[in-house]
């Protein structure tokens, strides 16, 4: 009996909270689809509309925004996986003096990321002609040490005599990584793949320093400045604007949610 | 997973490479300006300026204009400096009327006056009106043209007006007509709670801004006309933020705490506050959005009216060569002709900056179907500049800081403009 | 083995290492010491060379009232979003992992935080907090509370922004102490649940040892989160009022690039990196001490 209580209890508290973390979401989906009269009636016969959409849409260079955002987020995925995938397999499989410290070092931006250095990264793409370019964004964080490690970790489980074994058949190093410790690794690619675009798709403070222009500023910026104009804010509209930018991700993660909360995990046990 | 990989490769380079193209493809012979241009939202004003810019093109072959649009005064500044600064090929732009001080400290921009030769150009340089031409001057000499510029009036609700048995065609014009009446038509339901406020005075965004206008009522000036100095402790000022601390903690016809320059707008659509005090620029937003009669009013007088003007100016900078710097003027004259003056005040509600453009038919007629659009100009002759010093955005920010400050109550309205004064004294001596 | 023998192994591992080593050393260890170096000058200005000034601008730090206020900021922040977000994720985490009804709806209520970027965040509950006539006044008018300020009076506003904080980040958390709930065996808590043993005893005394080290591990996370989560202040606050809700990354973003004073942001930069150290210390030397760490 008192368990039986308990269980109801604890379901509806479990409930409230889930409502709680839903309800901002929601609540952007009404402001979005209904007119600004109802912003603050939550009348259910309210008439649906997507004039917001409209207008947002009509407002910034949404478009622009998303195909920047794919840029940065596809180049930095891209390079990530090539870099950290050369870089783990020399952590896991090789001896060279200079290792460990070296690996100590790379550990050292999990700590200390580029979002923190913006003064002087900002200085060193000056220098190097690279503000308000794609390649500016991204470059900070192509090597990351979260894949350097989570890869290492990956690849040091994978059976020696895997590797021995094929050596003996004559594949070189490289094609031993290609083969073996790539196909091998796939869960952690995927993992990782996803924790890097779902944080390069929301990162903010380092392209607002970079960025200049529509033709860079990814969804993020584009959507500060549309949702802060000198004259004042539309909400429905803002709201608009916010689910465009979010959408993709979020559908995304609705989809493959299973995939994305184990990768998560996956990322986050060490 | 291989191929899988090396296809994302390749597609992430392709991806890459065409980024990295996208900006630099159109090369010709042409004269080529890049301007930067100051907006936050894209839509209306964007759609504008590159109208605008396709009519020049139109009708001046061989000049070329690329407006880069880079978020508000304080994001264009900051990108179109770095852009300078990494030598990237920028002629004019347009930046806050208040940045001049800044430009001239990084030795970027060139004065007019070296860029008019002919007695037309001169007499073009007189068109505008004074108080827009104030924060562009320095030493005699014009740094900047107006352009997106604007000022503070105030909108107020005649439905409430009326409610409360006031005339709605009788704003208030002086500071204690202002509380008196705001004292009538501030609205609070049987549980005390305030359903709608008096008059509201947006204090995030651009604090100083209204602070400089409660200041020149009470008929003082926040800063000289070098620049270098501040008079933010003056008496005048202190009993000025006074006022403004007493509008919410005294006489209550005004939410305490700061209000968000952002939202306010929202809150009067709403019926949440019957008078506020916003940018001319707000006052097509309002008119589409409200669902009552409004009207607009000059700011109410202390000692005198006053409202600093606002927005945005051109300039003309130093390592475009010179044939850059007269198509730059050409394009600049030609944007601040009268009746595209005209043009743009009636698209966008932004002042037109020059007395001959209210002259032409279409403003003429606008005005006479919509009297308010008039009111930014009748208080011109009341006008100051804007806050505007060396190191702007760090002097402005002690003041910023200060006002919050007494406007949450968490300090006296003489300590605190004292302690901003210190600081402004701090900067600003190096510059002296 | 025959490849092999021709490109030594230190070479070979050097050589694969090598893109990676060159773009961290230019985008993390070269702007390190390039930051402390940097903040022993003036910034230049114009035509004005940067110029040698030993530690002045660390004494400047001292009487700066606003390095004061956002460093205890900080500070509040975290107190305010720590303990708040790890205690919810953990709870979160305990009920997905049960056996109520509708907690797939929920974990997924829950997580969906996460891939939301700050700036869509700020900009949603922005109008939470809207005086008059926000969503938070609407709710809480029934119990007689109304016309707060929320955003604009300086003893609420950075615990609004915690609490946003707590939102964003606590679904994160719970997938942490997910994976680690699912890796206790059963039949631990089952043999205690058999020997009579009530649910939070059982937690109390098994579970919650088996996730010291996730714990440990959230906490170290929520942490450099705290000094890294400012985006929201560039929507919602500007960290105002009166710098009632800003931040040290948040300042130094303002120092560096509203001020130009790059000199000065990059002296707060290394009281950043510092606490950044300091925070990786005190739980590096935790886990040596303490918990069953591989």
């Amino acid at each position: 009996m008192n368990d039986r209580i308990t269980r109801i209890l604890e379901t509806l508290a479990c409930w409230t909270l889930a409502l709680l973390w839903a309800g901002p979401l929601l609540f952007a989906l009404w402001a979005a689809f209904h007119g600004q009269e109802y912003l603050t009636r939550l009348d259910p016969t309210a008439p649906l509309t997507l004039d917001n959409f409209a207008q947002a849409w009509a407002t910034a260079p949404f478009a622009r925004y998303y195909l920047n955002t794919l840029a940065y987020t596809l180049c930095t995925l891209a390079g990530q996986f090539v870099l950290c995938t050369l870089a783990a397999y020399a952590f896991a499989r090789f001896r060279f003096p200079g290792r460990d410290v070296a690996f100590m070092l790379v550990l050292v931006q999990l700590m200390i990321m580029p979002d923190q250095l913006i003064v002087e990264n900002y200085q060193i793409m000056s220098a190097l002609g690279l503000v308000d370019t794609i390649a500016g964004i991204s470059l900070p964080y192509v090597a990351s040490a979260f894949g350097i490690f989570l890869l290492r970790q990956t690849f040091k489980q994978v059976p020696v005599e895997l590797e021995e074994a094929a050596l003996v058949e004559g594949a070189s190093r490289l094609q031993v990584l290609t083969k073996v410790y790539i196909p091998l690794g796939r869960p952690t690619y995927l993992a990782y793949g996803l924790v890097s675009v779902s944080y390069h798709w929301n990162n903010f403070l380092w392209p607002i320093v970079i960025t200049n222009s529509v033709t860079t500023r990814p969804l993020t910026v584009g959507l500060a400045i549309f949702g802060a104009p000198e004259s004042g804010v539309h909400f429905p509209i803002i709201s608009a604007g916010t689910l465009i930018a979010v959408a993709p991700l979020l559908l995304a993660f609705l989809l493959f949610q299973r995939q994305f909360v184990q990768s998560f995990m996956r990322a986050g046990i060490k | 997973m291989k191929s899988v990989f090396r296809k994302a490769a390749l597609a992430g380079v392709l991806v890459l490479a065409v980024a990295l193209c996208l900006p630099g493809l159109s090369r010709a012979k042409d004269i080529e300006l890049t301007m930067y241009y100051p907006v936050s939202v894209g839509g209306p004003i964007t759609g504008i300026i590159d109208g605008m810019i396709g009519q020049f093109q139109a009708e001046n072959p061989g000049i070329k204009v690329k407006a880069v649009y880079a978020g508000n005064y304080d994001d264009t500044r900051v990108k179109a400096l770095a852009a300078l600064k990494a030598g990237e090929p920028v002629q004019l732009s347009v930046l806050f009327s208040i940045d001049v001080f800044d430009l001239m400290d990084e030795d970027v921009v060139v004065p007019f006056d070296e860029l008019v030769a002919s007695d037309a150009d001169r007499q073009w340089m007189q068109s505008f009106y004074p108080a827009l031409m104030q924060n562009g001057m320095v030493d005699g000499k014009t740094y900047g043209i107006p352009f997106q510029r604007s000022t503070i009036v105030m909108y107020y609700n005649k439905d409430a007006f009326r409610e409360v048995g006031l005339d709605p065609e009788t704003p208030p014009a002086t500071w204690d007509e202002m509380v008196e009446m705001g004292k009538k038509l501030t609205k609070r339901d049987a549980s005390g709670k305030v359903e709608r406020w008096g008059v509201s005075i947006p204090s995030t965004g651009y604090p100083y801004w209204m602070f400089g206008a409660l200041a020149m009522q009470n008929g003082q000036e926040l800063m000289n006309d070098k620049g270098d100095a501040t008079m933010f402790d003056a008496p005048a000022c202190v009993e000025a933020l006074q006022f403004w601390r007493d509008l919410g903690a005294k006489h209550q016809v005004m939410a305490e705490g700061t209000i968000d320059w952002g939202t306010l707008r929202q809150k009067f659509l709403e019926g949440a506050t019957a008078m506020m005090w916003h940018t001319t620029g707000n006052l097509t937003p309002v008119r589409n959005g409200a669902s009552f009669e409004f009207g607009v009013a000059m700011l109410p007088a202390a000692k005198r009216r006053g409202s600093p003007t606002g927005g945005g100016n051109f300039y003309v900078f130093k390592q475009a060569t010179p044939e850059e710097r007269q198509a730059a003027l050409t394009f600049i004259k030609w944007m601040t002709a009268p009746e595209r003056t005209a043009a743009w005040s009636m698209q966008t509600g932004y002042v037109a900056t020059r007395p001959d453009a209210y002259e032409t038919q279409t403003l003429r007629q606008y005005v006479q179907e919509f009297p308010p659009a008039a009111v930014a100009r009748d208080q011109f002759q009341f006008a100051t500049a804007e806050f505007s010093t060396h190191e702007t955005a760090r002097v402005k920010k002690f003041l910023d800081d200060a006002l919050q400050a007494v406007l949450t109550g968490q300090k006296e309205p003489a300590q605190a403009l004292a302690e901003a004064q210190k600081g402004a004294e701090r900067v600003l001596k190096a510059y002296r | 083995m025959t490849r092999i023998s021709r490109t030594p192994q230190w070479l070979y591992g050097w050589l694969l290492l090598l893109p990676s080593a060159v773009l961290l050393i230019a985008f993390t260890h070269y702007p390190i010491v390039r930051t402390l170096y940097n903040s022993f000058f003036t910034t230049p200005r114009g035509r004005i060379p940067a110029r040698f000034i030993g530690l002045e601008n660390y004494q400047a730090l001292l009487h700066d009232e606003i390095f004061l206020r956002v460093l205890v900021n900080n500070f509040l922040f975290a107190l305010g979003t720590i303990p708040a977000s790890v205690g919810l994720a953990l709870l979160m985490a305990v009920w997905v992992n049960g056996t109520l009804p509708g907690r797939a709806l929920a974990r997924t209520s829950f997580f969906t935080p996460t891939v939301l970027p700050m700036v869509a965040v700020a900009n949603i509950w922005l109008f939470f907090y809207t005086p008059q006539v926000g969503i938070l006044e609407k709710m809480l008018a029934p119990f007689g509370i109304h016309g707060v300020n929320w955003l604009g009076d300086p003893s609420t506003v950075l615990w609004c922004l915690a609490v946003m904080a707590v939102w964003k980040e606590a679904g994160f958390f719970m997938i942490f102490y997910l994976a680690a709930l699912q890796g206790v065996p059963p039949d631990l808590t089952e043999a205690a649940r058999i020997e009579g043993a009530g649910r939070w005893y059982c937690f109390r005394r098994i579970t919650w040892p088996l996730l010291m080290p996730t714990t440990i591990f959230v906490l170290l996370n929520a942490t450099i989160n705290c000094f890294k989560l400012v985006d929201h202040l560039f929507i919602m606050t500007k960290g105002g009022p009166d710098n009632a809700s800003s931040l040290l990354l948040y300042y130094i973003y303002e120092t560096a690039f509203a001020y130009w004073d790059t000199a000065y942001a990059s002296t707060l930069t290394v009281v950043l990196l510092g606490l950044l150290a300091l925070t990786a210390l005190v739980q590096f030397l935790y886990l040596e001490r303490r918990a069953h760490y591989r």
